[in-house]
């Protein structure tokens, strides 16, 4: 469902561009609002949420697409975490579809979906990694680098069963925006990936805005 | 039971009831097979590698790189770290899900009424989430460690508009499900309830399970080489085999 947001960007109180093949970690806290934007378009925006009281409560894309009955996230969902508390809600959304089946990308599924000499090329979960092995305050180690969600990725599940990886349906400019409904902290990796078009082949900035 | 990718005789057989859980380690070269007793059973099951409790079952890893929404016959199943725990080398039921997760307890007792152990004894209602709990509690794991799982005899299917429903339409009683183990597994597995389940009475659907020993892997395996995607998860499953073990 596209929702246009009323916010004004000068009113934000923060805001930073996400170059392609790097993280952002930080506390978002109840109440404020996040707005991810695809600044160059066909962007994958990796993305986990975790409980900032305690992270082992966090983002799951299976209660979150039980409980609302739908496989894909727009303006309307309600991100609910493995306890099945609502932590997030979509406020606005300008691209209208997001992903949260196709997970993250990481070195080693890179070289069975794409070649064995693949391996060494950078992907999203050696992000996530490198930021939880930077951010010893929040306690994360891979145990906790769990079931994300894809903005602005096209997933769509065919009526057979199948799972296609289209050509994106984000341009330019087109953004998502989440309202905190408790304090959490957000973990982004700007997807680095190269092999498929998720990112048109060409991975692009993203920005995080927060009011 | 005419699957060539194992060989005659279980090494073991046994029934689960419905509302139960287990687990086992499982060796490389062994086939488990899930039998659906009386129709419409639905078996949660989650992977790790007992050498290395941080590599698990990955459910977007699994269907991403096979292209799949369900998962059945002729599909691998895939750790995070791109080897293969196993094959579903046969399926007579033809479509298990792999993305609505489990039921909590709180969800239980609102859909089926509390049932306590108290008061009910063994027709108590567990739930699946806590079921898992228990045996990943079993090998010092905990809920951070609770990833995506399986709901084997589950099918759920998608409209156009991406609108999940479960299709309890057709329980096959006697329905099989084979899983050939590529490496080393720890396999956690519950008979609880598939979420979407909106029968009147909490169902308890027994699941027997039998191992047997796997057939040797012949060129133009049903899984290996139904993808290059397997091909190559099997060559990374090989490698760690030949290093490691």
């Amino acid at each position: 469902m596209i929702i246009e947001s009323a916010k004004n960007i000068s009113e934000s109180l923060f805001s930073q561009v996400i170059p392609a093949g790097d993280y952002w970690m930080r506390t978002v806290v109840a109440g404020q609002t996040i707005r991810i934007t695809d600044l160059e378009g066909n962007q994958a925006a990796d993305t986990l949420f975790y409980s900032a009281d305690d992270p082992s409560e966090r983002y799951s894309a299976m209660d979150t697409i039980r409980e609302q009955g739908n496989v894909y996230l727009s303006a309307g969902t309600v991100l609910m975490s493995n306890l099945c508390n609502p932590m997030l809600d979509i406020v606005a959304d300008t691209c209208g579809r997001h992903d949260t089946l196709g997970g993250a990308c990481a070195t080693e599924s890179n070289t069975v979906r794409y070649a064995l000499d693949k391996k060494c090329m950078h992907a999203c979960r050696d992000s996530w990694l490198l930021a939880v092995a930077e951010n010893e305050q929040f306690s994360m180690t891979k145990r906790d680098i769990t079931h994300n969600i894809n903005f602005f990725m096209n997933v769509p599940v065919t009526a057979e069963g199948g799972l296609t990886f289209e050509d994106g349906i984000s341009a330019p400019g087109k953004y998502v925006e989440l309202t905190a409904l408790m304090d959490v902290i957000v973990l982004i990796s700007n997807c680095p990936q190269l092999n498929n078009p998720c990112n048109g082949y060409d991975p692009t900035p993203v920005e995080v805005r927060v009011w | 039971m005419t699957n060539t990718t194992i060989l005659n005789n279980p090494l073991y057989t046994d029934t689960l009831p419905g509302g139960a859980h287990w687990s086992f380690r499982i060796k490389k070269g062994k086939t488990l097979r899930l039998i659906d007793v009386e129709g419409g059973a639905n078996v949660g099951m989650l992977f790790y590698n007992p050498a290395d409790l941080l590599e698990r079952y990955n459910a977007p890893d699994t269907l991403k790189c096979q292209h799949t929404f369900k998962l059945t016959k002729g599909h691998c199943l895939y750790s995070d770290m791109g080897r293969i725990f196993c094959s579903i080398v046969d399926d007579s039921f033809g479509w298990h899900d792999t993305v609505c997760g489990n039921l909590s307890k709180k969800m239980i007792d609102k859909r089926w009424g509390v049932h306590s152990y108290q008061d009910f004894r063994n027709d108590w209602t567990l739930s699946g989430h806590d079921s898992f709990l228990v045996e990943l509690a079993k090998y010092g794991m905990g809920r951070r460690d609770l990833a995506a799982n399986i709901n084997f005899f589950s099918r759920v299917v998608t409209d156009s508009e991406g609108n999940l429903s479960l299709d309890a339409s057709n329980p096959q009683a006697g329905a099989h499900v084979d899983l050939r183990f590529e490496m080393d597994t720890l396999m956690v597995f519950h008979t609880c309830p598939h979420p979407l389940n909106k029968a009147a009475q909490y169902p308890k659907k027994p699941v027997s399970y039998e191992f047997y020993e796997s057939a040797p892997i012949a060129p133009g395996d049903i899984c290996i080489d139904a993808c290059g995607e397997n091909q190559r998860g099997y060559k990374n499953t090989t490698l760690y085999n030949e290093l490691y073990v």
